[in-house]
């Protein structure tokens, strides 16, 4: 086997290095994900309450439909947990990136490779779920292999931008530490308008139009659409262009306020 | 009783002034808990408002009157938070690091010390907001509200947070024996969220586990069910006798835990 070198070897090694741990901690991976499924089951519960109310669907969405967008949401999900803001306080506070900064790569490269390997194991993990949601409350899938192949790339488009942005709302850190209310305001924002609570096609016009120019929804409810919703072909290709677009923008974002914060850095320590 | 053991409720008040006198010493965190507070009213008030966009009534229940549930589902959310789960994260971390021995050698109740040894004063806004949320519900429902119905919604609180305290105690009894229970907290926090809505939009299934494995129904829907004429005496007496069950039960598991706990020291 020949090893790697640069970049792609630290990739290689690092998510290597998450898929053993990550499977060593198996049962508490599990134990977390099967918490996280209250969430969904809550919103499915309620939207097919409201459906079955209004004679079987809401703006055209049926319960079997609610059904399949809260089972794939499950997988987004997962894959949209990235390296947290409050991490980022805690390296920037408490000088661990003293460390980090020595290294002669970027150390967004770490994040991103070690929860890539992270994220192998989740969706193996993942599948039984799956398997157990769809026995119990019988989602209608409409997909074809073309949905399947652009899911399979949304999701990774997903787990970038977010790790992006997130990169981005933790490095205010460097400037201040007093960021919890900050973080609250972005969730909550993230919480409506990317699909999490609800699809987006339940919004107020005004609303699903905010969250159309906004990035959330392509961490969230796009990946989810694509699988459980009913986009036409040009509709699931101009979601993956616009994707990349904020893949692009957001890593820069990411790349100008490093450039700017780490000058600010200060730490001792590590 | 001996004059030298102190009197329960004396106890609890002093624990109690203690714990909010070292909170007001960190008075920033007032403002944090409330914008806190503040955001997540608001983020349901919101969510409320998309459903009942779409619908006039969600499994019986209007939107003001479902406001009476999210009142005393912030309620609720504040005592766990201000009271219950401080002093049962405390406890794991006891009985994780055998540090409980300083507890059990103490001349008072076990049970009652650890449940009352941290209280987080800030926290206990939400307690406000809740009981606010449900006075503007019911201002909102314009609809005579009797003082029998006050007096069941009071009687129905108690028991409610009572049903509560017992399982998160029960559940932190399993430190006793797996040590390792970090995880019970987030899986709590996500089971909690489902008592943002009537227990009876739920599945079979799942109306039972949230009536009586987690008793979101008995803290919440019950007690909102008071102040929205839908509580029989029936019911009231069913949430007695189920908390006293509870009582017994967390009582019982809590002796059989103890037994084997062997410290740190030892």
């Amino acid at each position: 086997m020949t090893r790697l070198q640069g970049l792609p070897g630290v990739y290689a090694v690092t998510m290597r290095t998450a898929v053993q741990v990550q499977f060593q901690y198996r049962t508490q991976n599990y134990a977390y994900m099967l918490g996280m499924i209250a969430e969904p089951v809550i919103y499915l519960v309620v939207w097919s309450t409201v459906a079955e109310a209004q004679g079987g669907a809401v703006e055209g969405i049926t319960r079997g439909q609610f059904a399949a967008y809260y089972i794939v949401w499950t997988l987004v999900r997962n894959m949209n947990i990235v390296f947290t803001p409050y991490g980022w306080e805690e390296r920037i506070r408490r000088g661990v990136l003293s460390g980090m900064l020595v290294r002669p790569v970027h150390p967004i490269h770490y994040d991103v490779a070690y929860f890539a390997g992270w994220k192998l194991v989740v969706i193996v993990l993942w599948v039984p779920i799956a398997v157990v949601l769809s026995l119990i409350f019988r989602p209608t899938f409409d997909v074809g292999p073309l949905q399947v192949a652009v899911f399979l790339v949304a999701i990774w488009g997903a787990y970038l931008i977010r790790t992006m942005l997130l990169a981005v709302l933790g490095m205010v850190s460097f400037w201040t530490t007093r960021v919890s209310a900050l973080y609250d305001l972005y969730f909550t924002a993230e919480l409506l308008l990317s699909g999490r609570l609800l699809p987006l096609a339940l919004l107020p016009a005004w609303a699903g139009t905010v969250a159309g120019v906004l990035p959330f929804k392509y961490t969230f409810g796009y990946p989810i659409e694509v699988l459980a919703g009913t986009l036409g072909t040009g509709e699931l290709l101009a979601g993956l262009a616009i994707q990349i677009g904020w893949i692009l923008a957001s890593t820069a974002l990411m790349a100008a306020v490093w450039r700017v914060a780490v000058r600010r850095y200060s730490a001792v320590g590590n | 009783m001996t004059a030298d053991r102190p009197h329960r409720g004396g106890l609890v008040w002093t624990y109690l002034r203690v714990g909010a006198m070292n909170e007001l010493q960190y008075r920033v965190n007032f403002v944090l808990s409330l914008v806190q507070s503040l955001v997540a009213v608001g983020t349901a008030l919101v969510v409320l408002a998309l459903v009942y966009s779409h619908t006039d009534s969600l499994g019986g229940w209007s939107s003001n009157e479902l406001l009476v549930i999210m009142g005393v589902y912030v309620f609720m959310g504040g005592l766990i938070r201000a009271v219950i789960q401080p002093n049962m994260q405390q406890l794991m971390e006891d009985v994780q690091e055998g540090t409980l021995d300083y507890v059990l050698t103490k001349p008072a109740d076990a049970q009652l010390l650890v449940s009352v040894r941290r209280f987080g004063l800030w926290q206990a806004v939400d307690v406000l907001v809740g009981l606010l949320l449900v006075v503007v519900a019911l201002a909102r429902l314009d609809q005579p509200v009797s003082l029998a119905a006050v007096l069941a919604f009071a009687a129905a609180l108690v028991l409610g947070g009572v049903d509560i305290y017992c399982f998160w105690l029960i559940l932190t009894t399993a430190a006793f024996i797996v040590v390792r229970v970090d995880t019970i907290v987030e899986l709590f926090d996500g089971m909690y969220q489902a008592g943002r809505w009537p227990v009876s939009i739920y599945p079979g299934w799942l109306r039972i586990g949230f009536t009586f494995l987690v008793p979101l129904g008995f803290a919440v829907t019950v007690p909102a069910s008071a102040l929205t004429g839908r509580l029989s005496g029936w019911l009231l007496l069913g949430a007695a006798a189920f908390t006293v069950v509870l009582l017994v039960l967390s009582r019982w598991l809590w002796t059989q835990g103890l037994r084997r706990y062997s410290g740190a020291s030892a």
